[in-house]
């Protein structure tokens, strides 16, 4: 600051060389933050509690969007800018899936004796799996077109190429015998349940009514969402640690010729990678889209910007990371968003990945650089 | 064209290797037979390991064939040359630091899709090297240098290869466990492996190899039986520290 005006002031150096300013600001600022979420926790438990459940519900697209960025980053240094395309693709193929060919109906067409919500969540995870499958093969195609030409040139011509990928989906999805440029309204594949939780107990809040003033609202949607989150996440961690495709994953990201020496087909195991990432995109796209029932080609952009500001702040190439930092950028943006202002919740959320990265430049779980070849 | 009698495992004809733009090896022939062990020295830069990396695949001759077991190999990928029996350690362990160790042991056995044949190997790998079972959960970038080394010629065996390739298996160890791990190499030959072995420590080399060849600077330039090497003069002279 002005040490140099002043007289050499030991203090004053001191505090300079630590760097207490900056710590001291970032302490003062999460002592705010705590002060202002505690404040609104005590000015409306009921109203906190709701937004920290919306905030989970975001938190949770957020971070199988984060996973396949970090996971492509881990295993090829690439960060995947597509990656929030491919999300945008996954919600439009779900939108066929329903609007076109109600398959979240399929079963209960064939076997109309079933009971319904058994049909429907079949035709639910039917429908996940046809964004999933299809992300896949997208993410696949454009692994083997656009990046692996590209696996031995530097590194920011595929980071280039991918951002050329994302241009390509956005404006090819909106020409009008694909996606189209206009807005459209998304069917969702389960009804809307909302429970009513208040001082005379859980109801179902009928449709069309205003809930009571202190009551939480908590929907089928948030619930659908979380599992549907969580099960993935599950399946992710079972793939990664313990099957023989995870195990290659983690020995390829970790030093590619040597894992050729071991007999790895190292493009085949990035070529998984990719896939699995983006099948996770589709997923989410699926659960955005029910939660914000809208689609517009270039709904991708925002999502996947945060999701990769998410894997950033916990530590990108770091799984448990894209985890932990996507709840943060959840509760961050949906929080900012109730208690400060609506347009601030992106700002506070990228804040956010600004102060943990002067403190921790490799996120919350990274690790530090290993350079070598 | 080239004689691939039946006791020639590796036959390696006059290959030209470019690392980048450096030419790194001008044109090598040599050949190992089943159950050989052949040592490879030369100084730091001569192309030992371009050798090794060009066996393995990772590097391809402009000229020049590569045959194995009397098929050619040059061209074929690296996961096809390690399912044909030809597994390299390579240079500085190289152990999966984020894996643990028996996922590093599961990695060598890549290739390998029988459960029961991957959980003899380990079994076997673990009689051999028991401090690595003490160790087996373990993250691979814990343990010591000696302990990944054994790691990386565990790893190297899980494949049950028919030619093993060993790129500097010495390096940065103490003279008592180099003596141990020299040993254990000698140990895998008998039990019928054959061995490529790449070091700087001409004398250990010499001292265990059936023959050597001795490179500098992308050439072959003496070869023979590793005993003769070791009393040659311009070994001495070169790799062995002059005259005792």
């Amino acid at each position: 600051m002005n040490a140099s005006v002043a007289q050499k002031n030991p203090l004053v150096e001191a505090v300079i060389r630590r760097g207490l300013l900056g710590k001291g600001f970032l302490v003062a600022l999460a002592i705010l933050a705590l002060w202002k979420l505690a404040s609104s926790f005590m000015a409306g438990p009921t109203v906190f509690t709701q937004q920290v459940v919306n905030g989970l519900q975001l938190g949770f697209v957020y971070a199988l969007i984060a996973l396949g960025y970090t996971m492509v980053y881990g295993i090829v240094r690439l960060i995947n800018f597509a990656h929030g395309d491919v999300f945008m693709v996954g919600a439009f193929a779900s939108y066929f899936a329903i609007a076109r060919w109600d398959l979240n109906l399929w079963l209960s067409k064939v076997f109309p004796t079933l009971p319904f919500w058994l049909s429907n969540a079949i035709g639910v995870i039917t429908v996940i799996l046809v964004s999933m499958v299809t992300c896949a093969l997208l993410a696949f195609i454009i692994e083997r077109v656009a990046y692996k030409p590209l696996r031995n040139a530097p590194r920011i011509s595929a980071l280039i190429t991918a951002i050329g990928v994302s241009f390509f989906l956005e404006y090819f999805g909106a020409l009008p015998f694909v996606f189209t440029s206009n807005f459209i309204t998304y069917e969702r594949p389960i009804n809307v349940i909302n429970w009513v939780i208040s001082s005379q107990g859980v109801y179902v809040l009928p449709a069309g009514e205003a809930p009571p003033p202190t009551s939480i609202i908590f929907s089928n949607i948030s619930l659908y969402i979380i599992i549907v989150s969580l099960v993935l996440l599950f399946f992710l961690n079972y793939l990664v640690q313990n099957t023989r495709i995870g195990k290659a994953m983690r020995a390829t990201a970790y030093d590619k010729p040597t894992a050729r020496l071991m007999g790895i087909n190292v493009d085949g195991i990035i070529s998984v990678t990719f896939a699995v990432g983006a099948s996770l995109a589709g997923a989410a796209g699926v659960l955005y889209a029910t939660a914000f029932p809208q689609l517009y080609f270039v709904m991708g952009i925002i999502p996947g910007l945060k999701a990769f500001v998410a894997a950033v702040l916990g530590g990108i190439g770091s799984i448990p990371g894209a985890l932990v930092g996507s709840l943060i950028i959840g509760e961050a943006e949906v929080l900012s968003a109730a208690y400060i202002s609506t347009p601030m919740r992106d700002a506070v959320a990228f804040s956010i990945l600004v102060l943990v990265l002067l403190v921790r430049p490799t996120g919350l779980f990274g690790e530090p650089s290993r350079e070598k070849a | 064209m080239s004689d691939n009698s039946s006791d020639k495992l590796l036959d390696i004809q006059d290959i030209h290797v470019y690392y980048g733009a450096i030419y790194a090896l001008k044109g090598i022939t040599f050949s190992l037979k089943k159950g050989e062990i052949v040592a490879l020295i030369g100084a730091n830069g001569a192309g030992k390991s371009t050798t090794l990396n060009t066996i393995s695949g990772l590097l391809r001759p402009r000229i020049g064939t590569i045959w194995f077991n009397g098929k050619e190999i040059t061209q074929s990928p690296s996961e096809e040359i390690v399912r044909k029996g030809v597994v390299q350690v390579p240079e500085g362990r190289k152990i999966f630091a984020t894996l643990s160790v028996m996922e590093n042991l599961e990695m060598g056995a890549f290739t390998q899709s029988d459960h029961a044949k991957i959980e003899s190997g380990i079994q076997h790998v673990f009689q051999r090297f028991p401090r690595l079972s003490e160790r087996k959960s373990q993250l691979g970038g814990t343990l010591s240098g000696g302990e990944q080394q054994m790691l990386a010629i565990a790893r190297g065996l899980m494949s049950a290869p028919r030619l093993l390739l060993l790129d500097e298996p010495s390096m940065g160890l103490s003279p008592l466990l180099v003596e141990q791990i020299f040993t254990i190499i000698r140990d895998i030959n008998d039990q019928g492996t054959s061995i490529l072995l790449v070091e700087q420590n001409a004398q250990m080399a010499l001292s265990i190899a059936d023959r050597a060849y001795v490179l500098e600077t992308g050439r072959i330039v003496l070869e023979g039986p590793a005993q003769d090497l070791l009393h040659n003069e311009m070994v001495i002279e070169a790799y062995l520290g002059g005259h005792q």
